[in-house]
């Protein structure tokens, strides 16, 4: 059954060139070598999941891919990472634009304290996406839609997005990160704060966007990368231990330490 | 089996833990009379400022029925303007003497005063106050109309218990048979004492005429010096503070405008007055005494205090909404102008709030650079007036009272601390429901 | 054209160019905003700012160069003939001034021409007559050199605001129609006006700086100018300090220092034991109510203005104290001959300061950590001996920054001495004579009738430069200090 799947999932990958590609990245924290050497290449239309213990770096790799480290004044990075092609470093990208198209969802639910419908339509409305109002509504239901949280907040668009539940505003966050149509979206441990079954909504959604999308997602749980993703790297003190197909990882690991911490002893 | 505990027991207190006991309770008392005579002191100047403040606020009044003698005024009779304008206020006197004694025969109280001493009792504003009713419609001329003056200021004292006969007995300016007919005048309802709107209202008098001094141009000059204020150090400081907060890289340059602006803070406040005299006044030729110039002083002294206060309501703004503006393609400048500052927004205003109150308290740069000393007589016409005219404020138009002789102004001054002290109180209590009302919890 | 008249066209031309570069940008993405680089009002703010704040810089930068260097011209044609004539230069100069402005006013009325003024073809009367006629009534009789002066005025300043619209109004234009061929599809308007708007505000914030070397030099340069006209050794060594008017006078600093000194060390005996004191038990003893009832009463002892203090000190406070001390008082000795003493302003410096000293020594004592209490406490300590063995020392750095704080304060503090202190220059010890300071001379000698160009009068900024140094030196340890403390427990 669950090979059925996973072979479904494999049969859907396009296997054309890889969307994000990262050559030999490194990331300082002033003293601190938070990466090193990361050399991954992620593909579009598939779920890649980060793994590793806390402190190892996924969420400073993640962050990198977008820029967001720009915010931090004392990170380093060196190495390349390219976006189809074009280097997401070079001085001549303009980090909001980037942002634009690799969109980002945070650990912790982050509603702007506004209603719900003006989260939503925060983005498109700075990036011009709709010309008029009836087509923001359009982005704005169409996003919660996907986001499977329309029909809880439908009645209640004019409501601070900050009074929903965390499950609610972690689907609202989604949802505002999707309004924006990134090309990219970066999940950063998405479903910390949810309850089983909303966890199982995002996940579901997650297969869903990757149609799309390209998703990359950060977790902690061992079962929930095996469940979503088509491709897991494991990251360990800073450095991409082993990436590869997720089947294999959580079958047949090559390297000794993402054995043991598939299996638990690290971490 | 013997009664006696051990000399280690816990059950008796040794000497040593009883003196150490006492230590703590003396170090106990001592705090408690710290704060009491905190409190104490807080309770002595407030009381002081209400027993002696509220006095300022009545006043004593002199009802007359004025005959407005055409001999005297217009001996031409012809209601010609600009013959009756050559009659000075020194013309309008014989009219107010030969009131008096009208008010004295119809009550019939005898009196042995000479005209100078009768007329004595009014205020020395009372000729131009008939003056100016005159000058308004001449046809008034002729007629018998019910004024109520001023009284002088020294009889206003002899009602509120400032002076007695005895104290007046060597007085030029009053004279105990002065008092006796007041007495009498009391009686029969000529003289009464009652609450002085103008007080509040009206205009500074020179320094003969405490009774007609009124704090409410220095109100005005006041307020067109926080209108400046306000104008300059909201946008300025917030400015600011996103620059140093947001954007700012940590520099050298950076660390200079940090410690600069922590120490300005703390640089006394005549000093600002010293800057404003010596720049804006002989420099750039800006008018003196007025309250534009004050304004620019008093905006630079409270600018560290908003800035301060501005980059506090920023940092509590918590990194992850800045965040989720930034992961959705916002611009910095849009992250702070969108979602940064609408949320630090009633903190900001509390700062300017408070910042503003402290400005509006301040005097000693507003001696410096002029606006002191008996300037404003009129209220301001309109705005450019009110920013370019020489005026007084009301710290300022206070001290100006406290160092006049007469003690007449003292009563004063400590009325006007009393308005004073109101507008701080209003704005101290905004700032207070501000921050109750919109003060969030992360 | 006047000066607003500038501004409001350049105003006019800038709200022209917000619209119409949005219509532009708009038009050039077919309507479309979505192929837009950026939202459609960045490019209108785009032509707002090219438009507006660079000619805006030039007038105001161009408007203050002129009046220096007019100024500059005037006097230096007009020294000769004021050395001849030995006339006061600053009321000749403010008669140039009043003319120059009356030739304005008629030109502006009419009743004048620019060429009668150029020409020269209205003598001295003609002109008197002309000007009383539109309402600019000079006092004194106006002499030739005066006129020939306000003319050159009057020409240089007209030809000047002239150049000076056209740059600015061109340079607006230039300005307008360059953002305007820029607002195109592909231009990148928003990091552009982001750009400019960070100028902006790192404009705004270096303005503290221009604040502090604005407030040095003014107090520098016309220090320099005492000091030229008064030897220096006399300022700081010098033991006398009397200003007269006519020459002669002996202007020391130290006998004000020593009162300054003096009463501001009464002021911190009084406001550090007690607010000390009052600090320890509000954050060591006092339980929640007694908390919130006292410690916002406290401050509201600071939230007071300070004249209010001066005048309770001159009008209740001090005499008050005669009643005891002075002549006839009740204790039957003559210590107090008047209400102002070293005493009166000292004590209500000293309660003004009560809430300063105990709400920032409240925040060092709360900022020890509770584990050094429960390690004082598990020794078997009082809690006294435990503020006063543990406590106290960790936080005594900080409390003495604080107290070096609060001494700042009092010596910079103005209004409670000037109503309080009295203004007699000696190094006198009885706390119950009247003394003055350093704030309180400042004011005497800046708003009295004396000529400004006097050493008399120029002492003052001496006086307030020595004052700035002593209390930024003050403020600067004391953060020092303060900050290190902090540091300890981070
Ligand atoms: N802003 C920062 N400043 C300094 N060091 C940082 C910063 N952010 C992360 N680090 C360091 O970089 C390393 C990697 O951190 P990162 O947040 O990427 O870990 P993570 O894998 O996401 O952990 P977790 O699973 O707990 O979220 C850590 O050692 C961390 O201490
Ligand atoms: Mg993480």
């Amino acid at each position: 059954m669950k090979d059925q799947l996973n072979s479904d999932r494999e049969a859907s990958l396009s296997n054309g060139m890889p969307k994000i590609t990262a050559e030999n990245v490194n990331v300082y924290y002033e003293e601190v070598h938070a990466l090193k050497d990361v050399s991954v290449k992620i593909e579009q239309n598939a779920v890649t999941a980060f793994i590793g213990p806390s402190g190892c770096g996924k969420s400073t790799f993640l962050r990198c891919l977008n820029r967001m480290n720009d915010t931090i004044d004392i990170c380093k990075i060196t190495g390349r990472i390219l976006l189809e092609n074009e280097d997401i470093y070079d001085a001549k990208v303009d980090p909001v634009q980037l942002r634009a198209k690799v969109g980002m969802v945070f650990q912790k639910p982050n509603p702007f304290p506004k209603s719900v419908y003006d989260n939503i339509a925060y983005g498109p409305r700075i990036h011009g996406l709709a010309s008029d109002k009836s087509e923001l509504d359009d982005i704005v239901e169409q996003s919660l839609r996907r986001a499977a949280i329309w029909d809880e907040v439908k009645d209640r668009l004019d409501a601070p997005g900050t009074g929903l539940s965390g499950g609610q505003q972690q689907r609202v966050c989604i949802a505002r990160a999707i309004a924006t149509s990134p090309d990219v979206l970066l999940m950063d441990e998405p479903c910390s704060a949810l309850d089983p079954i909303a966890t199982a909504q995002v996940e579901e959604l997650i297969d869903e966007l990757r149609q799309n999308f390209c998703v990359v997602i950060v977790t902690h749980s061992m079962q929930q990368a095996a469940r979503v993703s088509h491709r897991t790297a494991f990251f360990h003190l800073g450095s991409l231990v082993e990436f590869g197909d997720t089947e294999k990882i959580f079958t047949n690991p090559e390297d000794p330490r993402t054995e043991s911490y598939i299996t638990g002893r690290i971490g | 089996m013997t009664d006696t505990t051990p000399t280690n027991s816990l059950f008796k207190t040794s000497d040593r833990t009883k003196s150490r006991n006492a230590a703590e309770k003396r170090f106990r008392v001592y705090g408690i009379i710290a704060i009491f005579i905190g409190l104490f002191m807080l309770l002595v100047l407030a009381s002081t400022i209400v027993l002696r403040g509220t006095s300022a606020f009545q006043q004593t009044f002199i009802t007359l029925d004025v005959e407005l003698l055409e001999s005297k005024l217009d001996k031409k009779g012809n209601r010609n303007i600009d013959d009756i304008k050559k009659v000075s206020t020194f013309g309008y006197n014989p009219i107010l003497v030969n009131a008096v004694r009208g008010s004295l025969e119809k009550n019939g109280i005898e009196t042995s005063l000479k005209k100078k001493e009768l007329s004595g009792i009014i205020s020395k504003s009372a000729p131009s106050q008939l003056r100016e009713y005159v000058l308004a419609d001449v046809s008034r001329i002729g007629q018998t109309i019910e004024f109520r003056f001023l009284a002088n200021g020294w009889i206003d004292g002899y009602l509120k218990g400032r002076y007695t006969r005895e104290s007046v007995a060597n007085s030029k300016f009053a004279s105990a048979e002065q008092f006796d007919l007041i007495d009498e005048l009391i009686k029969v309802g000529v003289v009464e004492k009652k609450f002085n709107l103008d007080f509040i209202l009206g205009a500074d008098a020179s320094d003969q005429r405490p009774e007609a001094s009124g704090i409410g141009v220095a109100v005005v000059g006041s307020f067109y010096m926080m209108l400046v204020v306000l104008l300059l150090s909201l946008p300025l400081g917030v400015a600011a503070s996103v620059y140093l907060e947001e954007f700012a890289k940590k520099n050298l340059f950076t660390d200079l405008i940090e410690i600069t602006i922590s120490n300005l803070a703390a640089v006394p406040s005549i000093v600002f007055g010293i800057l404003g005299l010596a720049v804006f006044i002989n420099y750039v030729n800006l008018p003196q005494s007025t309250p534009l110039v004050g304004g620019l002083v008093l905006t630079l002294m409270t600018l560290p205090t908003i800035i301060i206060s501005t980059r506090a309501s920023l940092k509590s703004v918590p990194p992850s909404i800045r965040d989720a503006a930034l992961g959705i393609g916002a611009s910095k400048m849009q992250m702070v102008f969108h979602h940064v500052l609408p949320l630090a927004a009633p903190g900001i205003f509390t700062g300017t709030i408070i910042g503003m109150a402290q400005a509006l308290g301040e005097s000693a740069p507003l001696l410096l650079i002029g606006m002191i000393g008996y300037i404003a007589t009129n209220m301001p016409a309109n705005i450019s007036e009110g920013l370019l005219a020489p005026n007084s404020a009301m710290p300022a138009q206070i001290y100006e009272w406290a160092k006049r002789a007469d003690p007449a102004f003292v009563e004063r001054a400590w009325g006007g601390i009393i308005i004073l002290l109101i507008f701080l109180l209003t704005m101290n209590t905004l700032a207070v429901v501000l921050r109750r009302k919109f003060e969030r919890r992360w | 054209m006047s000066t607003y008249g500038v501004l409001g066209l350049l105003f006019l031309i800038a709200i022209f160019g917000f619209f119409f570069g949005r219509i532009k940008a708009l038009s050039s993405a077919d309507g479309d905003i979505k192929k837009l680089h950026s939202l459609p009002q960045f490019y209108g703010l785009n032509a707002v700012f090219l438009a507006f704040f660079p000619p805006l810089l030039v007038l105001v930068i161009w408007t203050f160069a002129q009046s220096i260097f007019v100024d500059e011209r005037i006097k230096r044609e007009l020294s000769p003939w004021i050395l001849a004539e030995q006339k006061n230069i600053n009321l000749v100069i403010s008669e140039v001034d009043r003319l120059s402005d009356g030739l304005k006013v008629s030109v502006e009325l009419g009743s004048l021409t620019y060429q009668q003024i150029s020409a020269k073809t209205v003598g001295l009367g003609g002109i008197e007559n002309i000007l009383n006629a539109s309402g600019v009534f000079l006092t004194d009789d106006i002499q030739a050199p005066i006129l020939a002066a306000a003319r050159l005025k009057f020409y240089m300043e007209t030809l000047g605001n002239s150049f000076r619209n056209w740059l600015v109004i061109i340079g607006s234009i230039i300005g307008l129609v360059w953002a305007l061929t820029q607002a195109k599809l592909n231009f990148r308007a928003r990091p552009r006006v982001e750009q400019m708007i960070l100028v902006l505000l790192a404009a705004a914030a270096t303005l503290a700086i221009f604040t502090s070397v604005g407030i040095v030099l003014s107090m520098l340069f016309e220090a320099l100018r005492f000091f030229g006209m008064h030897p220096w050794t006399d300022f700081f060594f010098g033991s006398t300090w009397a200003p007269s008017f006519s020459a002669g006078s002996e202007l020391s600093i130290l006998p004000l220092l020593w009162g300054t000194l003096y009463i501001s060390f009464v002021a911190l005996l009084v406001a550090v034991p007690i607010g000390l004191y009052a600090a320890i038990y509000l954050s060591e003893y006092a339980s929640r109510p007694v908390r919130a009832f006292a410690k916002p009463l406290l401050e509201v002892l600071a939230g007071i203005p300070t004249i209010v203090y001066g005048l309770f000190a001159l009008t209740t406070f001090g005499p008050f104290l005669r009643k005891f001390f002075g002549d006839g008082g009740f204790l039957g000795v003559e210590w107090m001959s008047d209400s102002r003493s070293v005493i009166t302003a000292g004590v209500v410096m000293g309660m003004m300061l009560i809430p300063f000293v105990s709400s920032l020594s409240d925040d060092i004592i709360n900022a020890v950590p509770q584990s050094l209490r429960d390690g004082s406490y598990g020794l078997g300590a009082t809690q006294s001996e435990t503020v006063r063995n543990v406590i106290l020392p960790a936080a005594l750095p900080g409390i003495i920054g604080a107290i070096l704080l609060a001494a700042s304060r009092a010596i910079g503090e103005t209004m409670i001495v000037v109503l309080g202190a009295g203004a007699v220059a000696k190094f006198a010890g009885n706390p119950l004579e009247a003394l003055t300071t350093i704030t309180t001379r400042i004011v005497s000698q800046l708003t009295g009738d004396l000529e400004f160009d006097s050493a008399e009068t120029l002492v003052a900024f001496a006086l307030g430069l020595t004052l700035f140094t002593i209390t930024l030196g003050l403020n600067v340890l004391a953060l020092y200090i303060v900050r290190r403390y902090r540091e300890q427990y981070e």
